[in-house]
């Protein structure tokens, strides 16, 4: 059966881009996070709490809460509800939901929130908890998460293509130098791709500047239609097109691929644009070798030309292929699943001019990717987004 | 290639015993269709009754076909090393104890792709034989060696902690009067043992096969008692923070039943030396093996129980004694879950009548307490907690798994 043709999101536009600054550990809850997150959208978009009808939730250490908790925690009356508990693919996916619910007009203003607290055990926590296959046949080998998982993966990519960690380590540099723009970013110093080559080793070839540092923040945005943008008087970028998958090419014997390698096409033919037009781009960096495979399979080069590419181009901020300018997680953090938000959000703030010290001068045109769930050998879900600002 | 290991060095007191930790220890249930395979040193995976594909991790459907007919079934063992990685700072304690730890994902060539433990001398693109082991945690996980063998095979780090080699480990057995007895003490000495010790009950009295443990070099004749409290726990006193291995071969056997016997005394001693004798040995031995489940090359790993295999159904010629097998085997699994802490295995070796002279009516075949000590050096290096010796042993397993009433009813003859 071939997919039929989807409905464009005429008339859908994301508005108030907002971060709540990360700490490494913070003794407060996920709740106080997230209530931070709504607290900040209300006051940026200038609305009352009141006029938010749907609500979109993702965190790993709410505990026992999910959405609905949250409603009669925050007080919102909402006429539509979701709670995405997607990891890294989280933002994309609250993006499409909300962006179909205002299109029908099941709701006019939809929150989507993601925020996480990190306590000094809760990283560990979420770790042993994660999911049924992990618990049986992926934590019992001590590989404590995703590092050895990845390591698997990036092993292999790397000795598939013949990738070295310098090329990989150029990502992990760039976005280092754009983070030293980024007052919130938790890494304050430069790295040199000298220090990224002598880090110490934390799961071959992972080694510490592959790894993000777990943290506590949230995430946020407003999803409505245009009309009721104008009517607010905000400023918001276009969405002009996603993709989302889960468990893509199941058969391939080791991960060399994400999901967007299926739908890349079709992302691109509905917003109406080429690789080549956007102006920045925010993939999914939980490790940089990731973001060298979307390279490849957003289109912005064939399988296994990712390393060239990067040699190819600058990823800086001021460079000829501006990526993950807020530092992205491996340099402003983690904070669980507000790190799917990360790219989002910073690309909605490019696109929207309002990036401050991180702006890519006229950047219109964004695209952000999302990436989650290694659920035992693969990352799972993937996701991508383009959206463009109010002057394209 | 690995090193062989080397024997360790007296222990300085001044240093902190590594205490046991476990590596991460919850399962689903249907995932325990491996432990099953495990205690018996089978490999098992799951497959399915419609499409015939395999599936792993455990699962409740078929990926290939949804049918939910997914029986566990012995696999094929072999497969491809697709990617290995290094874990230097693991999050887990037992793991960040030991880092670095090495794990791969493996391509089996019946299908399923499995992360598992790695032997050193496995290598990327090489094909690997798998297996399930209990680990500390006494629960099911992969472990992939090189198809062939190596040097210094079963010194590997990593499969050290998955099985209860003897190699370099002080040894208990428990009744050096048994001729099981005796002949374990020998096999263990064979297979490494730095020290056997053989508990005989007042070893001024002469015995049989008395010359098999006496001026042997590493075997050592201690006095144990075992069905006596004071005996087991004076022994323990002495040297009981230095048995990594008890072999528990405590032998009662007394024909008869209920009805054609009068009084209990007779089932008094058979639950003396048995069933009490069982417990005074765990009340002496086992807090101290707990303890030292983490103390280096010569560890605290396994305890051992030679226990009838009509522990696990009644023989009526054998009747009370059968029962008294039973209490132990009971008794064996508390022992398990209170030993698991430290990591330490208790394993049943279940056998049918031994070729000595309380079954000399029995007929053939009767199992030769060689093969029992054989038994017990090739469970202990392969880590298993469930053995059966013999082929009245193996029988009963089949006969018992396949139809209970039917065992019960051909056993009454
Ligand atoms: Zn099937």
């Amino acid at each position: 059966m071939t997919n039929s043709k989807r409905t464009p999101y005429d008339g859908v536009v994301i508005a108030a881009p907002v971060t709540i600054p990360y700490v490494r550990y913070s003794i407060e809850s996920a709740q106080w996070w997230i209530g931070r997150a709504l607290s900040a959208l209300v006051a940026q978009a200038g609305i009352k709490a009141s006029d938010i009808d749907g609500l979109c939730v993702s965190s790993f250490t709410m505990g026992t809460d999910s959405g609905i908790g949250l409603t009669q925690h925050f007080g919102l009356c909402v006429r539509w509800l979701d709670t995405i508990p997607l990891g890294g693919a989280s933002a994309i996916a609250a993006l499409r939901k909300a962006a179909r619910a205002v299109q029908a007009h099941d709701a006019d203003i939809v929150a989507c929130v993601a925020g996480d607290t990190n306590h000094v055990d809760s990283f560990r926590l979420t770790l042993e908890n994660f999911s049924r296959f992990n618990q049986d046949a992926v934590y019992p080998y001590g590989a404590g998460g995703a590092n050895a998982s990845f390591a698997l993966i990036a092993r292999n990519y790397m000795r598939t293509f013949g990738v070295t960690r310098e090329d990989v380590g150029r990502i992990a540099v760039a976005q280092r130098a754009n983070a030293l723009r980024n007052p919130h970013a938790l890494m304050k110093t430069p790295l040199t791709i000298e220090q990224y080559l002598a880090a110490r080793p934390i799961s071959d070839p992972i080694h510490l500047f592959d790894c993000v540092m777990p943290c506590a923040g949230a995430e946020a945005f407003l999803v409505m239609r245009d009309e009721t943008a104008a009517s607010l008087g905000l400023r918001a970028a276009r969405l002009l097109s996603t993709i989302e998958r889960h468990n893509a090419f199941a058969d391939d014997p080791m991960q060399v691929r994400g999901g967007w390698a299926m739908d890349v096409g079709e992302l691109y033919a509905m917003a109406g644009v080429k690789p080549d037009d956007l102006d920045i781009v925010q993939t999914y960096d939980d490790y940089p070798v990731i973001t060298m495979m979307q390279f490849e399979d957003l289109g912005f080069c064939n399988k296994g030309e990712g390393a060239e590419f990067v040699r190819q181009h600058d990823l800086t901020i001021d460079g000829d292929f501006p990526h993950n300018t807020s530092g992205g997680q491996l340099s402003v953090g983690q904070a669980g699943a507000a790190g799917a938000y990360l790219g989002l959000v910073e690309g909605l703030r490019q696109v929207l001019g309002t990036a401050g010290p991180t702006q890519v001068k006229n950047a219109k045109l964004g695209l952000a990717s999302g990436f989650g769930m290694i659920n035992y050998d693969r990352g799972l879900a993937s996701g991508a987004a383009i959206f463009a600002g109010p002057s394209r | 290639m690995i090193d062989p290991i080397e024997p360790p060095r007296r222990k300085n007191p001044l240093l902190r015993t590594r205490l046991p930790t476990s590596p991460p220890r919850p399962r689903s249930r249907t995932s325990h269709g491996f432990t099953r395979a495990a205690a018996e040193g089978r490999f098992m995976l799951q497959r399915c009754e419609a499409c015939g594909a395999f599936a792993y991790p455990a699962r409740e459907a078929c990926p290939a076909c949804l049918s939910a007919g997914l029986a566990f079934v012995d696999a094929p063992r072999r497969g491809t090393l697709l990617a290995e990685t290094t874990a230097r700072v693991p999050s887990d304690v037992y793991f960040r104890e030991r880092a670095p730890w090495r794990i791969g994902l493996v391509r089996m060539d019946c299908g399923p792709t499995m992360v598992a433990h790695l032997h050193a001398d496995c290598a990327e693109g090489a094909p690997v034989l798998m297996s399930f082991q209990l680990d500390k945690s006494g629960q099911a996980v992969a472990f992939a060696r090189p198809e062939g063998e190596t040097p210094n095979m079963a010194d590997d780090r990593q499969w050290r902690e998955m099985t209860a080699d003897p190699k370099f480990r002080r040894v208990l057995v428990t009744n050096g009067r048994s001729v099981i007895g005796q002949e374990a003490a020998a096999a263990l000495k064979a297979a490494g043992a730095k020290t056997v010790f053989v508990g005989v009950a007042e070893p001024w009295r002469p015995f049989a096969g008395e010359k098999l443990l006496r001026g042997q070099e590493g075997i050592e004749v201690v006095t144990l008692d075992a069905a006596d409290e004071k005996s087991a726990a004076d022994l323990a006193a002495d040297i009981g923070g230095k048995v990594d291995i008890l072999v528990n071969t405590t032998e009662h056997v007394r024909p008869g039943g209920l009805l054609d016997r009068r009084g209990t005394s007779i089932a008094r001693d058979e639950i003396d030396q048995a069933y009490l004798g069982f417990i005074n040995l765990a009340q002496a031995f086992g807090p101290a093996m707990r303890m030292r489940g983490a103390d280096g090359i010569n560890n605290s790993v396994a305890w051992i129980n030679i226990l009838s295999v009509y522990a696990l159904a009644n023989w009526p010629a054998f009747g009370a004694y059968s029962a008294s097998q039973a209490a132990c085997l009971s008794l064996s699994q508390c022992l398990r879950a209170e030993l698991r802490p430290g990591g330490v295995k208790v394993m049943n070796l279940f056998t049918g009548p031994v070729d000595t002279e309380w079954f000399q009516t029995v007929p053939p075949p009767k199992v030769a307490p060689r093969a029992v000590a054989q038994a017990i050096v090739s469970g202990l290096r392969g880590g298993l907690e469930e053995m059966y010796v013999g082929d009245v042993a193996e029988e009963i397993r089949q006969r018992l798994a396949a139809n209970p009433k039917a065992l019960e009813r051909e056993l009454d003859r």
